[in-house]
């Protein structure tokens, strides 16, 4: 039995053959096993793609083709913060550029047990949500005579965040850098070093003083707890994959983000790849559509296949084409030519677009005899 | 205290800013002030704007005081024995124009009965609301005001009789209807605006049936005993006009018959229609191709060693001709001067169209269409009395669409058609649908306007009812016979050698990058190369240079301009539109080197 299984090692997929191996049982026997893995390498093969099949194209028209129906391009959340999250072709668009920031960063975090139990998940969720400054000031007021700017805290919020009035000093000590700070009461008072700063400095300095980072995440402006089967999930807006790791109760292994430029840095290029599927399945999805999966697995592929995320652009996996007339088809042409002649490019003319232009039969299908005859050479 | 502008500038100040508005409204009404002028009062700014100037959109409203309006029953009775005029009552401070910003301080109420002690305005009827052409539409307020837009702008393009001295003017693409009739369904519009006048459709029979599947999606279908009967029947006009220019040198164009020896002389068949004057003469049936003003202009550069070059000093022909796929008949022929004094020839070609699948229709309530299928009379389906419907109008467009109106007009129109009268179908104040229905019964029709029908082909009964009757259609502009266009073989353009574009060059349909991907998912290579076969070329290539070498075709020879006779020149098939790219390249000083290679 098991060398017979040896034998299909190399040719039928691991996956495939554990999947067999599962469902026979003792009354199997070995003339028996042997059919089965024939019909099945014969399956196999039946359903891979033949040779010489536009794979590319296909995928682009399967995506491009639902893409034009998409309408709606937000999702609301419904709960006690609102929260809205692109979707539709903008974020096809976003997530296929491979773009640095996207408009809707968000993160969905899952915790260790006890902690996804959902007691106390309120107070949980607010440790990964960021405070500042703003959050606990009720009024500020500058005294431009004295340099001084006096800041009236909040304490209703402050007890509901659970900020010290130490840690507030502290932080504004060190982050302002400027100037010696007291708390009297309710008051948090900030002298200024030099009377000389102007008026303008004086202001910039509120403005700054108001975005001081207190605690939380940074980069998380909401927190809303949801329900997943028995468990609770923290979706946030904003993403910060690198610090929410550093948490204690948050699950590591399951935790991710939608940004893919941040789980590629912190997660590596198989994980961006499979975010890439995840995301970009879930918009079509959303949308009631239906897009073979395999068609954006092998978007998914070319994104991620050098190592590092490529959009599908001018400067991401186009400017990888070895021809100079496909990259010159797609967008700057006259950079590509200009380029390729000084350097004396050769073009071997291997793909669609330069056949086609060159009204020659192109590499593809029909155009590729030698796959089932020898060709004259 | 409050700021006053006048016009925009500042011009003084009052205490009591309501007070002297109003104080300002009753002068005006006094007629102690301009009607032109008015006053609102901006309670945010704090400020009295009054106005003066013009452009400013104004509308007519009825004076409103303690919930009672100033027009009263007296006036109307004065107005109709034609004592009073519309002036009058402006005068009279009974109706005042507001403009945008007056009416911010107003409250008008609809109608009489809404009134309250609070407002200030009534209108003069709701249907003020719409523009000319929307209150054109009968049972407007029946409709989703999306399609009563879409009604609006079809009627704006349908035939009619749009001026009366047509057969004098000489204007471009003029459609005339024939037999225009005056809708059965009307609105008050179409008294006020003189509809009568200048009318844009006709009453037809309409059932609403599906029809052998011809009239699927929005498509309508023709009797075509109606249509031998004169429906929908409208002449084309179209003029053709050519002048005689001057050019420096003191030369000039020549409006007559183009002599043989002229450059581009097309056939002595095309100028058949002309007489001596180079101008055909009336009532010739012209087709594609036949020149209508016979036209040579002076050779078109000059230059200085060409003055002394008999041989190349021929004219060149520029006469007007028929367009591809144009047919018509001369109608008129004006001979006149332009602005510089130019002999300036019009000629207007004049062109039946009778109605045909493809050309588009529709009610006036948004539903177009075009026609699906002509079917002659006996196929036609018919009414227990014999009636044959002129159109069958497909039952789907209903219910997505909800043009309520549509079906109210039908009903209108059949009762109309059976009274002799026309029905009033005025937008918020109609002939109501249930006295439409107690009259229908009461002319022994079914109620509801349905009738049994027979189908046409079968002589069998059809099972459900079929709703009948009367509706004003209109034919509009898009007729295929400006439209349709084809080509298997044509012109092409001189600097790609690919075909032209456009109807009008009668040019190629392009297969474009998007339908050139499908072929590419395919793998029908073969096939799309012959699809982008337009602009293929064979050109020599020197094997040594790369660069593309000449074929003597007087010694069955090619060399290479570089390289010369002794190297391999191979022939190599390409599209034009790249070696057009490979000049370009090499103009800019750029080598594309061409390395060849057997491609399997």
């Amino acid at each position: 039995m098991e060398e017979l299984f040896k034998e299909y090692e190399d040719k039928i997929p691991a996956i495939l053959l554990e999947e067999l191996k599962s469902s026979i049982d003792k009354k199997t026997t070995k003339t028996q096993l042997k059919k089965m893995l024939e019909a099945l390498y014969e399956e196999y093969l039946e359903s891979m793609v033949e040779p010489g099949e536009s794979v590319g194209i296909i995928s682009a028209e399967s995506i491009g083709e639902p893409s034009t129906q998409m309408t709606l391009n937000t999702f609301h959340f419904a709960g006690v913060a609102e929260m809205n999250v692109t979707m539709g072709l903008p974020r096809i668009i976003e997530i296929l550029d491979a773009r640095k920031n996207i408009k809707t960063p968000m993160m969905e975090v899952y915790l260790k047990e006890p902690y996804n139990k959902g007691k106390d998940i309120r107070k949980v969720a607010e440790l990964i949500k960021e405070t500042k400054m703003s959050d606990i000031i009720q009024e500020v007021s500058i005294n431009i005579l004295e340099a001084t700017i006096t800041v009236k805290l909040d304490r209703q919020k402050m007890k509901d965040l659970e900020v010290r009035d130490s840690s507030v000093k502290r932080a504004v000590e060190k982050q302002l850098k400027s100037g010696q700070v007291k708390i009297e009461g309710d008051e948090v008072l900030i002298k200024v070093k030099s009377k000389d700063d102007s008026l303008n400095d004086l202001y910039k300095l509120k403005e700054k003083m108001k975005s001081i980072y207190l605690k939380g995440v940074k980069g998380i402006t909401q927190v809303l707890p949801v329900k997943r089967k028995d468990e609770f999930v923290i979706i946030t807006a904003g993403s910060n994959l690198k610090d929410t790791f550093k948490l204690e109760f948050v699950d590591t292994e399951r935790t991710t983000s939608n940004d893919i430029m941040e789980v590629y840095e912190n997660l590596g290029i198989e994980a961006a790849r499979a975010a890439i599927i995840n995301e970009v399945y879930r918009v079509i999805e959303s949308q009631g559509l239906n897009v073979d999966i395999r068609h954006i697995m092998l978007i998914a592929d070319t994104m991620t296949a050098s190592g590092s995320v490529k959009g599908i652009t001018r400067y991401g996996v186009v400017s990888d084409k070895s021809s100079v007339l496909a990259r010159a088809s797609f967008e700057t042409p006259i950079k590509h030519l200009i380029n390729a002649s000084l350097v004396g490019e050769t073009d071997p003319l291997n793909s669609v677009i330069e056949n086609v232009m060159l009204n020659q039969p192109i590499p593809v299908g029909t155009g590729l005899p030698g796959l089932i005859t020898k060709v004259k050479k | 205290m409050t700021e006053v502008y006048l016009n925009g500038k500042f011009v003084g100040e009052v205490e009591n800013p309501i007070d002297f508005v109003n104080q300002v409204k009753t002068e005006r009404r006094k007629k102690k002030l301009s009607h032109n002028i008015n006053i609102a009062y901006n309670e945010r700014l704090d400020r009295i704007e009054v106005e003066s100037g013009k452009g400013r959109a104004r509308r007519p409203l009825i004076i409103v005081r303690d919930g009672k309006p100033l027009l009263t029953e007296k006036h109307i009775i004065q107005l109709e024995k034609g004592d009073l005029t519309w002036s009058d009552l402006v005068d009279q401070g009974v109706i005042e124009y507001l403009d945008a910003n007056e009416e911010e301080n107003a409250l008008v109420a609809f109608t009489e009965e809404e009134l309250t002690p609070k407002h200030t305005h009534l209108e003069i009827d709701p249907l003020v609301m719409l523009g000319l052409t929307t209150s054109l539409v009968p049972y407007g307020n029946y409709n989703q005001s999306t399609r009563l837009n879409a009604g609006s702008k079809n009627q704006k393009q349908a035939l009619g009789f749009y001026a009366a001295n047509y057969l004098v003017r000489m204007d471009m693409d003029v459609n005339i209807l024939h037999e225009p009739q005056i809708p059965i369904v009307q609105s008050i519009t179409h008294e006020i605006s003189g509809y009568e006048k200048h009318p844009a459709g006709q009453n037809i029979v309409v059932a609403v049936m599906s029809y052998e599947g011809y009239n699927m999606e929005d498509a309508i279908i023709l009797n075509r005993a109606s249509i031998d009967r004169g429906l929908a029947r409208n002449t084309y006009y179209r003029p053709a006009i050519s002048e005689e220019l001057r050019y420096s040198g003191g030369l000039i164009d020549e409006i007559g018959i183009p002599d043989k020896e002229v450059k581009g002389y097309k056939s002595e068949k095309d100028y058949r229609f002309l007489e001596d004057d180079g101008i055909v003469y009336p009532e010739a049936e012209v087709a594609e191709g036949d020149v209508i003003i016979g036209k040579t202009s002076p050779p078109r550069f000059l230059s200085s060693m060409d003055e002394y070059n008999i041989a190349t000093n021929t004219r060149r022909e520029s006469s007007f001709a028929m367009r591809h796929g144009e047919k018509g008949v001369i109608d008129f022929v004006l001979v006149t001067e332009n602005e510089e004094g130019h002999k300036l020839v019009q000629v207007r070609i004049r062109d039946q169209r009778i109605p045909e699948v493809g050309d588009k229709f529709t009610s006036r309530h948004g539903q177009k269409g075009v026609v699906g299928l002509i079917v002659s009379p006996p196929d036609m389906p018919f009414t227990a009395s014999g009636i044959t419907p002129d159109l069958i109008f497909s039952p789907h467009g209903i219910p997505s669409r909800m043009t309520i109106a549509h079906l109210i007009e039908l009903l209108g129109g059949k009762v109309g058609a059976l009274s002799g009268r026309y029905i009033d179908g005025t937008t918020f104040n109609s002939e109501k649908e249930a006295d439409l229905r107690r009259e229908l019964l009461s002319l022994g029709f079914a109620e509801n306007g349905t009738e049994t029908m027979y189908n046409g082909q079968t002589g069998e009964k059809f099972q459900a009812k079929i709703y009948v009757g009367n509706m004003y259609y209109l034919k509009l502009k898009h007729m295929v016979a400006n439209k349709i266009h084809s080509r298997a073989r044509g012109p092409i353009q001189l600097l790609t050698r690919q075909p032209t574009e456009g109807r009008a060059k009668e040019g190629g349909l392009r297969l474009g990058e998007m339908e050139k991907d499908t072929f590419v998912a395919h793998g029908a290579s073969l096939l799309l190369k012959e699809r982008f076969d337009s602009d293929k070329i064979i050109i020599p290539v020197c094997e040594n240079c790369g660069m593309i070498a000449v074929h003597d075709e007087y010694k069955n020879k090619s060399h290479c301009p570089l390289c010369g006779e002794s190297v391999e020149i191979t022939d190599v098939e390409m599209s034009y539109a790249f070696k057009l790219m490979l000049d370009e390249l090499k103009s800019m000083g750029i080598y594309p080197k061409l390395q060849l290679k057997s491609k399997y």
